[in-house]
């Protein structure tokens, strides 16, 4: 019985998330597809970002992560404004906030990512993503911005509380069989489309 | 059990701590630089792309993460076998990796990117994920605020340590992982055919 405990709570955290979604599917409007995908396959890339894991155990000994990069900044700001106050945290007695491994490797990505779409030809240089004006409409950069900037804040805590996040979590952790892992990851993808569904309803 | 890989790197690590370190911030940039390559070329620093697979319309982001974990889950297991490798597994807690994971997607729906992807966003020139970045570091704070609490309450809730998926269904590694293989790409054969994008 008890080995079931797990499986009984996470179907129940399904349904109660599948609720809004099943009710709003049928009246998406806008259609992500409209717009250019990707520009390599992307198993092409999976399968190198896989290898590229292989990669960072060997040569690194270190798992591919990115949100533990936002913990270190904000500790590292934290330090600056209220030190004693930053250090006193439970969180950053067990993480002091240094710039580590993955804090190099996130602002690389950045660059990697600025290659990618250089080389590409796919440069934006854009303040809205044009689905989202599809759907918010032109201009609405305010809104734009309160709403990454409360789902980033709601994003971080959540990867916090998790130990983890789409990377360190849904690549990573899910490669080495880590069963919090599959949980976490499967639940990020529950809460995101029910989410999704609600905002892109029309 | 003792973890064969474990020994082996410990022991090499040892050996050169001078060079392992100045290595490893290299390593970190150039393994980052593909990181970002990789994301932005497999189409994830797009906000459609991202926002188009919670709406369920675009396929890409499951791709690319089955692939990911299939060709990394064979790559590490058999890197391990031969000790080459240490496994970085994460605890399992139940409580928080259901609730920290549904407040995770909430902020995946609202901002449309996620904390590599954002990285690769902003690379490409979507400026808005600026403003992400900006509520990612202001929400890791928040987090460390309440850490203390959440310590004692919320992350003990089904504490399980560093569960894995054969430990915990009682076959063995050998066993289920080329099973688990099989069953992955016959999730990815099934999008191939099944999906537009």
């Amino acid at each position: 019985m008890k080995r079931f405990r797990p499986i009984a709570l996470l179907g129940t955290a399904c349904i109660a998330a599948l609720m809004p979604v099943s009710m709003s599917a049928a009246e998406i409007v806008v259609d992500a597809r409209q717009y250019p995908g990707p520009a390599w396959s992307p198993y092409l890339v999976g399968a190198l970002l896989g290898v590229l894991s292989w990669l960072t155990f060997y040569f690194s000994d270190k798992p591919i992560g990115a949100s533990s990069f936002y913990a270190t900044l904000a500790g590292m700001i934290g330090k600056l404004v209220a030190k004693k106050h930053t250090e006193s945290l439970a969180y950053y007695k067990t993480n002091p906030p240094v710039a580590d491994w993955e804090f190099a490797f996130v602002i690389a990505a950045v660059g990697g990512a600025f290659i990618a779409a250089f080389s590409g030809g796919e440069l934006t240089g854009q303040w809205l993503p044009p689905m989202w004006e599809a759907r918010f409409g032109e201009g609405t950069l305010g809104l734009r911005a309160a709403v990454a900037i409360f789902g980033g804040m709601s994003m971080a805590f959540g990867a916090r509380l998790a130990g983890g996040c789409t990377s360190g979590h849904g690549i990573s952790g899910t490669l080495q069989l880590s069963v919090g892992s599959w949980i976490a990851v499967v639940c990020f993808f529950i809460g995101g489309i029910a989410v999704a569904m609600l905002l892109f309803a029309q | 059990m003792v973890d064969p890989g474990k020994i082996v790197r410990t022991s090499n690590v040892a050996d050169r701590p001078a060079v392992e370190k100045g290595g490893r911030i290299l390593s970190a940039l150039i393994f980052g630089l593909c990181f970002g390559f990789l994301l932005q070329k497999g189409g994830v620093g797009k906000y459609h792309v991202l926002i188009g697979q919670l709406l369920l319309q675009d396929f890409t982001v499951v791709k690319v993460m089955l692939t990911a974990i299939v060709v990394g889950m064979i790559g590490i297991f058999t890197l391990h076998r031969f000790a080459q490798v240490n496994l970085h597994i994460k605890p399992t807690r139940i409580g928080s990796n259901i609730i920290g994971g549904l407040i995770f997607g909430a902020g995946f729906a609202l901002i449309g990117y996620c904390p590599g992807t954002v990285a690769a966003a902003l690379g490409q020139g979507n400026y808005d994920g600026l403003f992400a970045m900006a509520g990612l570091v202001i929400g890791s704070f928040v987090y460390a605020e309440f850490s203390k609490t959440l310590k004692a309450t919320v992350e003990k809730w089904g504490d399980k340590g560093k569960l894995m998926l054969p430990e915990a269904l009682h076959i063995s590694r050998a066993v289920f992982i080329p099973f688990f293989v099989l069953l992955l790409v016959g999730v990815l054969v099934g999008l191939a055919r099944f999906t537009v994008r």
